[in-house]
């Protein structure tokens, strides 16, 4: 369990470094959403019975916690290709395990960062959401899902410029279709149908009936873990295929 | 002790390794030789089990680098050709790391770390972050790094690459050092002369293959002991001769210039060659 801890505790090292401009990055984007969609676009718009701004904060925690974890991948890459530090990690008695395990904690860590600063961010815009055990679930399983996939194409990829382009083909796609800035109610059939295969929309589901305290979608809960295992087990492979 | 036997690696349509056959000698001080592209680093590669062969068979103190890669794994330190330290970390924060990864104990980890910045003269930095510090001080810290789980067998790739002389010859009594405490060295270098200072014995590769394994001192007297440069219009020709007596009696002969020197490991693999070394 040292390897994995060695790897957690590396990038914690790092965020500790880095925490304020981190912190700082975390809030430009949810931000300049909630001035412009939020109070601009959404003052007078309601959105399944919610004002459209309680409506949006859940999907921005669900929007901001992926892109944040995801952004391990990034992390990583540096590492292979830049630093080569992913090297000493490869050369050391880790297991592929321990790597994979180390990396997607790191993220996850990430995720509920950038998380908290939305909810921080809804507070002094007057939104209050329901903080419960549900929510923070929720929003683990979220982060999980994309560092888990963060670790796969980190270990796919050959160059920087490959991990922005499936950024550019996965995750930008996700952040406006699966139901974080509108309700996915108002889409045609045959694109609810397309993107109930995407985890986002899962998360961004169980997030927002977490935020607004209603009932519990543990269909949606179980799918959304369902993804994240299936991707955390291929991470394990691809880090093992990276060594090969 | 190192066994190397049929050593295979292909990277698409280059050969990196092959069929390489090596055995380094327990405690002994190593030094692969070879240009750019000669299978130095794809070896280093293998022995550290960064990257698979295709063929053939590794072992380092008993432990197949295939097989039993954990295993190995802990027998070995290793300062890869690049820097691949934590630029955000400090010295002491790097090597912390490195021995959670090594399954070091706390205690041990925080008196290695120590022992360790002391042996490389760099304990009045180990508050920094390495960001700060110079190409030297970098690669002090990856040798003590690669020291810091008293591995039996050190693996340095290229270790003083891009180091003005003076630094080098700085790092050459560290690394001397680290082989009278006991550990076994293979050192893959381009700089002849660092070859000639530091290793008991030195194999020279090219395309993939051993093509001469000796001491320095003996694979140079087989070249013949001494040079003669002889500058033409279009090259510089070289031609080995046992005595200096022998190459006074060719430089008569000859009707340009020429140079008359001891030969070194360079010459040695010229002659084997026909190509230098050095970049």
């Amino acid at each position: 369990m040292k390897g994995f801890f060695a790897l957690f505790l590396r990038e914690m090292l790092i965020i500790r470094k880095r925490f304020f401009k981190m912190i700082l990055s975390f809030s430009v984007s949810p931000l300049l959403y909630m001035v412009a969609f939020g109070l601009g676009l959404g003052r007078r718009l309601e959105m399944e019975n919610v004002q459209y701004m309680v409506f949006l904060v859940p999907g921005l925690v669900a929007m901001s916690s992926m892109g944040q974890s995801f952004a391990i991948s990034s992390e990583i890459n540096i590492s292979r290709f830049y630093w080569k530090i992913f090297e000493e990690f490869q050369a050391a008695p880790v297991s592929n395990l321990a790597i994979a395990l180390g990396e997607t904690l790191s993220g996850m860590v990430r995720g509920v960062m950038a998380a908290t600063v939305i909810i921080m961010l809804a507070m002094v815009f007057g939104v209050r959401i329901h903080l419960s055990l549900y929510f923070w679930m929720s929003v683990l399983v979220n982060t999980f899902i994309f560092s888990a996939l963060a670790v796969n194409t980190a270990m796919l990829v050959r160059t920087h410029a490959d991990q922005a382009m499936l950024s550019n083909f996965v995750i930008t796609p996700m952040a406006f279709l699966c139901g974080t800035f509108f309700s996915l109610q108002s889409l045609p059939g045959w694109a609810y149908f397309v993107v109930q295969a995407l985890p986002l929309t899962h998360t961004s589901g169980i997030i927002r009936a977490a935020a607004l305290g209603n009932a519990v979608p543990w269909n949606h809960f179980f799918i959304a873990l369902g993804f994240g295992i299936v991707f955390f087990v291929s991470s394990v492979y691809m880090v093992k295929r990276v060594e090969a | 002790m190192i066994k190397i036997e049929k050593l295979y690696k292909r990277y698409k349509k280059i050969s990196a390794l092959q069929g390489l056959d090596l055995h380094i000698h327990r405690g002994s001080f190593f030094g692969l030789l070879g240009p750019n592209g000669a299978g130095k680093t794809t070896t280093v590669k293998i022995l550290t089990t960064l990257v698979r062969p295709d063929a053939g068979r590794a072992v380092i103190n008993g432990f197949d680098v295939v097989k039993e890669p954990a295993s190995a794994k802990m027998e070995i330190g290793v300062v890869q050709q690049s820097i691949n330290l934590d630029m955000e970390l400090t010295a002491k924060e790097n090597l912390f790391i490195h021995g959670l990864l090594y399954r070091m104990p706390y205690k041990a980890i925080k008196k290695a770390g120590e022992e360790m910045l002391s042996f490389v003269d760099l304990e009045n930095s180990a508050d920094m972050p390495v960001k700060t510090f110079s190409g030297g001080m970098k690669r002090k810290l990856m040798i003590a790094r690669a020291l810091m789980h008293k591995p039996e067998v050190v693996f340095l790739d290229e270790p003083t690459a891009g180091l003005d002389a003076k630094t080098r010859r700085k790092l050459w009594i560290i690394l001397k050092k680290i082989n009278q405490n006991g550990a076994t060295i293979l050192l893959t270098t381009h700089y002849i002369e660092e070859a000639e200072s530091l290793c008991s014995e030195v194999g020279i590769v090219d395309f993939g293959k051993l093509i001469a394994l000796d001491s320095p001192k003996n694979l140079i007297q087989s070249a013949g002991h001494i040079v003669v440069d002889e500058m033409t219009e279009k090259e510089i020709k070289s031609h080995f001769f046992l005595s200096r007596r022998e190459a006074s009696l060719f430089v008569e002969r000859l009707k340009g210039s020429a140079l008359v020197r001891e030969a070194n490991l360079e010459d040695v693999f010229l002659k084997l060659t026909g190509r230098r070394v050095s970049p």
